[in-house]
């Protein structure tokens, strides 16, 4: 089956049933997305499905006909860290930073729907995602930061990527 | 079933660091290395540490031609940032910018022995070793350019990686290190810097190498591949105490490219996937002899029959408790139960090993990144020469991670496969075969006496541990006793420990003697208070707070708290709401304030101490592990409840910053006040009195 990740095209040849978990980390080694739970109740393998922050741990294949998966691997641009990425780094905003991906993902999500979320708001709108390290105030001011400098216009020019 | 735990570490320092001048260069490149031995005088300054490496190297830092300066530590980093911190340390003191320093951590083979990353010792033993050893490179760095420049060293100074003369000559530290092969012992009389004069330590660094995390690009042990590499899986047990009896391998053995290990009641496979692997498993047909377990219904009542003679460790005796009690105003006798609960690393346990002949590498994510070794030494009958422990920065582990299950899983079905294999844990083996943090029986018996003075203290712990368990006030009468007993679920370290639950217990004890005299709790505490350390937070917890004992509004309770370990001191003031007709306990508000000698990293203690209070939330109000019959019956993350996002309070924290103190761990205390300050709250906003770790599972039962 073609995926389209992080817009690149992946032909993989995968067992029906595998999540699309499995895909990421054990056929494409595409390991920033991580394994927390396997029921969609941490977050961690969050990854991006036509924009949507999905848990990828029960993501099936069949279901990613056409669409376009970004991962963690593929959220920055251009050599660019993204507005939540930065504002992530700025705010240190993870401890063990294991949670760290689907964080970001579904900051980037969030802010998606949403450029201006109130602080209900982000907190609604991250209770799948689980830091077991207790950093949630971090996140949240994290979050706020980017939706600032997303509405500035500001957020995708001023940090390169090392990487 | 004991694990490890802070108090009782695994193993002796045997492991003896022969350096050997020329294999040491041959792995450090050529350069001034200086090593530190652990000396008498640097004990005993710090206080109680078990001295049985002493003289044992336990901490190197080398200056390479190339400028950049390494530090050699056993010591793991598992998200508590030592490795931003102790980096801290060493470019303050050999004088040299931050981002020259890199840290290489918790490898048997490249850094020195280390007991284990616990204990909150990395701070305040592990800091004042790599400053030593920072503080004579630097002045072995001096003496060198005062040779080469042939001029008095009191001309010279170290400043960004550069000795300057008088004159502002200057040459880089990394070109007087060229081509030499130069190995220092420490120089004891190295100055070290005032902490009023600290330019890189005290300030608020952020995370080494954050982006590399936010990017996915750091490679955790689960995330790790190697060419070949297999998946491993293992056969559970479906319950504790459960015997294997006999299985048929045949169909597992049948599946293509799969390689079965039976040794003993360990059985498990390698496979070219990890849907194989399982598929392998399920295909076995196992037989199980089960026994009779205990289940939580029973639990406190068998921890307390199972319970030995008192532990000669914690047994504290003063005065005449009974006499005092009979002669008490106002006495109370209380009874704890404190329940299991898991550590739940966001990362489970993950193992990757490889054997190259006889050579055994294993990356795992340990705090014991030697006791592993220890493991596999004992598990393989090979020298430790040849086994090396690798453990990659860790998806954290609360003391939740001190041994190293899924390595040594690893590395038996590699042996067995001939190739390299990975083993990660699913959540439920992580619930299930991790081990927990131990489940107790606190009894106390108290007394005060008309003007708030504590006449009587009898405490009992029974399981939980003796961390925490001496009382903080000042009582003529006490007796205070750990009663170890018979775990029947494997337990161990935890953040903080038995202090926890010992610290609950104490501070809810004295939360109703202060209302049984008709004081405010503050002021109860600090009448009976005589270490001035704890004062200051808790003046600083209730000024911040706007303590006043009051109601807040109605429904709203207000509580305090206060702690001691590790000789840091916590102070925890908590506001909840409850609701009348759900019973839902709600934390609105609370303020943290915690000091632990002069601050290294504001940033990084802040972190420390948000996440111990928002961690230390599941555990008072919520999380607690369900069993039956020796099975866990809540291991996934929908059925064990975890703090989440809507959990946390609005939340202040004050670091009260003790530069005339020596620098102390901070991953451990700021847990132990927020259990008690909820508990006290809930008192406070509708006068239930409870007596249980967790405090509300289920909500409040308003009668």
């Amino acid at each position: 089956m073609d995926l389209l990740i992080n817009n690149k095209k992946f032909s993989v040849e995968a067992h029906p049933d595998d999540s699309l978990l499995t895909i990421l980390r054990d056929y494409l080694d595409l390991t920033g997305t991580k394994y927390g739970c396997g029921e969609a109740q941490c977050g961690a393998c969050k990854v991006l499905v036509d924009g949507v922050a999905v848990p990828s741990c029960v993501t099936m294949m069949s279901t990613l006909k056409g669409k376009n998966i970004t991962t963690i691997e593929g959220v920055a641009t251009n050599n660019q860290l993204h507005a939540v990425q930065q504002a992530f780094l700025k705010e240190d905003a993870f401890q063990c930073a294991y949670c760290a991906s689907g964080m970001v993902i579904a900051a980037v999500s969030l802010l998606k729907k949403n450029n201006d979320p109130s602080q209900d708001e982000i907190i609604e709108g991250m209770q799948g995602n689980v830091c077991r390290c207790g950093t949630y105030p971090r996140i949240v001011r994290a979050i706020q930061e980017a939706s600032k400098s997303l509405k500035n216009g500001a957020g995708q020019s001023n940090h390169k990527s090392n990487g | 079933m004991d694990r490890p735990t802070q108090d009782q570490p695994r193993g002796n320092a045997g492991y003896n660091t022969q350096i050997n001048r020329r294999h040491f260069f041959k792995v450090l490149g050529s350069g001034l290395a200086v090593t530190f031995t652990i000396s008498s005088s640097v004990v005993e300054a710090l206080g109680p540490i078990a001295k049985d490496d002493e003289d044992q190297i336990s901490a190197w830092i080398h200056v390479g031609e190339d400028n950049v300066v390494t530090v050699y530590t056993g010591k793991a980093e598992v998200g508590q940032n030592i490795r931003t911190s102790l980096a801290q340390i060493v470019a303050e003191e050999l004088e040299v910018e931050l981002n020259r320093i890199v840290m290489v951590m918790g490898d048997t083979s490249l850094t020195p022995y280390d007991r284990g990353t616990f204990g909150s010792r990395s701070i305040p033993y592990m800091g004042p070793q790599l400053r030593m050893a920072a503080a004579s490179a630097r002045e072995y760095l001096i003496d060198m350019a005062a040779d080469k420049w042939k001029c008095d060293r009191t001309s010279l100074r170290l400043e960004k990686g550069l000795v300057i003369d008088a004159k502002q000559k200057s040459i880089a530290i990394g070109q007087l290190a060229a081509g030499k092969k130069l190995l220092k012992a420490i120089n004891k009389n190295a100055k070290i810097k005032p902490v009023e004069e600290w330019k890189i330590s005290g300030t608020p660094v952020l995370k080494v190498g954050g982006e590399s995390f936010i990017t996915g690009r750091h490679k955790y042990v689960s995330d790790m591949t190697l060419p070949d590499m297999l998946h491993g899986k293992v056969l559970r047990a479906p319950s504790y105490g459960a015997t294997l009896i006999d299985v048929d391998l045949n169909a597992a053995k049948k599946i293509p490219g799969v390689i079965v290990l039976r040794d003993g009641e360990f059985v498990g496979v390698a496979a070219p996937t990890r849907r194989k692997a399982t598929d392998a498993i399920s295909a076995m047909k196992p037989r199980w002899k089960l026994s009779e377990q205990a289940s939580r219904k029973e639990i406190f009542t068998y921890l307390k029959e199972k319970a030995e003679k008192p532990d000669d460790r914690n047994n504290q005796a003063t005065g005449n408790v009974s006499q005092a009690l009979l002669q008490a105003h106002h006495k109370i006798e209380k009874s704890f139960n404190i329940d299991y609960i898991a550590h739940a690393p966001l990362e489970p346990r993950a193992g990757v090993a490889q054997w190259i002949g006889d050579k055994l590498t294993v990356w795992t994510g340990t705090q014991r990144p030697f006791g592993v070794q220890e493991d596999l030494e004992s598990m393989f009958h090979i020298p430790k020469e040849q086994i090396r422990v690798i453990t990659p920065d860790t998806g954290s582990g609360y003391g939740g991670k001190h041994t190293g299950e899924a390595g040594i899983e690893a590395a038996r079905l590699s042996k067995a496969a001939g190739k390299p294999v990975k083993i990660v844990w699913t959540r439920e083996e992580e619930f299930t075969w991790a081990y927990l943090r131990p489940a107790g029986v606190i009894e106390i018996r108290a007394g005060v006496n008309q003007e708030g003075i504590l006449q009587a203290w009898e405490f009992h712990n029974y399981n939980s541990g003796g961390s925490g368990i001496e009382t903080s006030y000042e009582v003529a009468n006490k007796l205070i006793q750990y009663h170890p007993s018979d775990s029947p679920l494997p337990q161990g370290s935890y953040r903080g420990l038995a202090a926890t639950a010992n610290v609950f217990a104490r501070e809810s004890i004295m939360n109703d003697l202060a209302q049984a005299v008709g004081m405010d709790p503050l002021a109860f505490r600090l009448k009976n208070l005589k270490e001035k350390r704890m004062k200051d937070v808790l003046e600083a917890a209730a000024a911040k707070f706007g303590w006043n004992g009051e109601k807040p509004a109605p429904n709203h309770g207000v509580g305090i708290a206060c702690g001691e370990e590790k000789g840091s001191y916590i102070a925890t003031c908590a506001e909840v709401s409850v609701s009348k007709e759900s019973g839902q306990v709600k934390v609105v508000r609370v303020v943290a304030a915690f000091e632990c000698g002069a601050i290294i990293n504001p940033n990084h203690l802040e972190h420390q101490i948000m996440g111990s209070v928002i961690q230390g939330m599941g555990g008072a109000l919520f999380e607690r592990i369900e069993f039956e019959n020796g099975k866990i019956t809540n291991s996934r993350f929908s059925a064990y409840r975890l703090p989440r996002f809507s959990d946390c309070p609005k939340l202040d924290v004050v670091m009260l910053n003790r530069k005339d103190i020596p620098s102390l761990g901070a991953g451990e205390t700021p847990i132990l006040a927020i259990a008690p300050a909820i508990r006290n709250a809930i008192e406070n906003a509708t006068g239930k009195k409870l007596y249980t770790l967790p405090l509300v599972p289920d909500g409040l039962k308003i009668d």
